[in-house]
């Protein structure tokens, strides 16, 4: 199975070794595939509101590698919205007081729309994604894991872009 | 042959030499999955002092712990459904052992997220109503077991239609028809014991069968409407325009009128020979073509 096997470890590195990791990480781009779209629900996806969608769901996965590498809840506003900014607000919180700090960098998406609802008011995809998490307990670099997820998505318009409202990993 | 059976006596001995050395650094035996909010264990093997990191998306625990016992999490300690790394930093170890598991949201839901559209529409309209729901657990996770989704929408005298969709990655959706009679309706959306409301307002269609009368009143003709009923038999609503028209020789004359007590009526000059018809919007009433 994907999900259980898709974990590499990476040795310890010391904060040189982090530092040199996340410059290197911040300039990566994530590979992005975007599957035809096979839509349950009566309501037609124009291929604008897709690209939006997507491009919206991108940029949420970049705010979430700043907030919690930084420890910076406020960043998540423009991205995340109810339950899913309430949890990731919960993380950065923990993360805060135990002196943890991770850094998430995606390194590819396998996105499929699943679910545009019969009034637009929201979208839900699912994306078998692959990512980096560099974990730092007191600044000191515990490991470096790839992992492999798959994500089910849900996302609502706001005023000028799409927010994400759900964002759970569970297994395929 | 010989060399063969040596290759294989050599695969098979660095196989159980390797599963030793991985059997040896494992101190951790993780749970391969854990119900969102309920209590789990970890178990551990080996001496000295250790500190164990759980960090997800949705939460990151660290405990300190003793090597060679069972860390014991009570229920609500890690409810966020997701994968979770771990990391298990010892104190007789520079490096440190990692693993992952995930959290699964219960299949049991505590909420749901119903969208219904539109707050107010015609009666009579095929597939006006939609309804769509997501399912979330009582720790606000997308409850993704396929489960089943009862949509009922019932009017004031007692009509019921309903619909029974299953959840697919936690939404499920229906469409349904307005009905025919005007009112307030309620849409309820039902998974196990819970359940969400929306109120949805049905007024009446467009007028149909839209018929006048005419009578000499002096030297006007008074043209006055049946009660305006849509094609359901519901009336209505005051206010909505009525429009007469005159046509006599070259000229036409129009009255707007709105509906009062469900009826329109108004005087139009008395010319002999003249057609006067009545509309609603788009909907066409009778013609009367006043005595010569």
């Amino acid at each position: 199975m994907k999900f259980g096997g898709g974990i590499s470890v990476t040795r310890s590195f010391y904060i040189l070794g982090s530092v040199l990791l996340a410059a290197s990480c911040a300039a990566a781009q994530p590979t992005v595939q975007v599957e035809p779209t096979r839509l349950q629900g009566p309501r037609p996806l124009q291929e604008q509101t897709q690209a939006t969608a997507v491009r919206d769901y991108l940029q949420a996965w970049q705010t979430v590698g700043t907030a919690l590498q930084q420890n910076n809840a406020a960043l998540l506003d423009r991205d995340f919205v109810g339950a899913a900014k309430d949890k990731l607000v919960e993380t950065i919180q923990q993360q805060a007081a135990l002196g943890v700090r991770t850094h998430y960098q995606d390194k590819a998406h396998d996105i499929k729309i699943a679910f545009y609802s019969p009034e637009g008011l929201s979208l839900q995809l699912t994306d078998d994604v692959d990512y980096d998490v560099q974990i730092l307990d007191h600044e000191k670099e515990q490991t470096t894991q790839h992992v492999h997820a798959h994500y089910i998505v849900v996302m609502t318009p706001a005023e000028v872009r799409w927010r994400v409202r759900v964002f759970q990993a569970q297994p395929e | 042959m010989i060399i063969n059976s040596a290759l294989f006596s050599g695969a098979l001995l660095a196989a159980i030499c390797s599963q030793l050395a991985l059997s040896q650094d494992k101190s951790l035996t993780l749970p391969q999955t854990v119900e969102a909010g309920s209590a789990f264990s970890i178990q551990s093997t080996g001496s000295g002092k250790a500190t164990l990191l759980i960090v997800g998306l949705g939460q990151v625990i660290k405990r300190d712990m003793q090597l060679g016992q069972t860390i014991s999490f009570p229920s609500g300690t890690l409810y966020n459904a997701g994968r979770y790394v771990t990391v298990l930093e010892r104190e007789s170890s520079p490096s440190p052992e990692t693993g992952a598991f995930n959290v699964l949201p219960s299949s049991k839901p505590a909420e749901i997220n119903f969208l219904a559209r539109p707050s107010r529409l015609q009666v009579g309209l095929r597939g006006g109503i939609t309804g769509a729901a997501y399912l979330f657990d009582s720790y606000h996770n997308l409850v993704t077991v396929p489960t089943p989704v009862s949509f009922e929408l019932s009017n004031p005298v007692g009509a019921t239609q309903k619909r029974t969709a299953t959840t697919k990655d936690g939404a499920a959706w229906t469409e349904l028809d307005s009905t025919a009679q005007q009112g307030i309706d309620k849409f309820v959306a039902r998974a196990g014991d819970v359940s969400s409301m929306r109120i949805i307002g049905q007024v009446p269609g467009d007028p149909c069968g839209l018929k006048m009368s005419a009578q000499p009143d002096g030297r006007q003709v008074h043209v006055k409407t049946e009660p305006v009923k849509d094609c359901s038999g519901n009336a209505v609503p005051d206010g909505t325009i009525v429009t007469f028209t005159e046509t006599y020789g070259d000229a036409q004359s129009t009255v707007d009128v709105p509906l009062k007590r469900g009826i329109a009526e108004v005087k139009l000059p008395a010319h002999p020979g003249a057609r006067i018809s009545v509309a609603s919007g788009v909907v066409l009433g009778n013609e009367i073509r006043w005595g010569n």
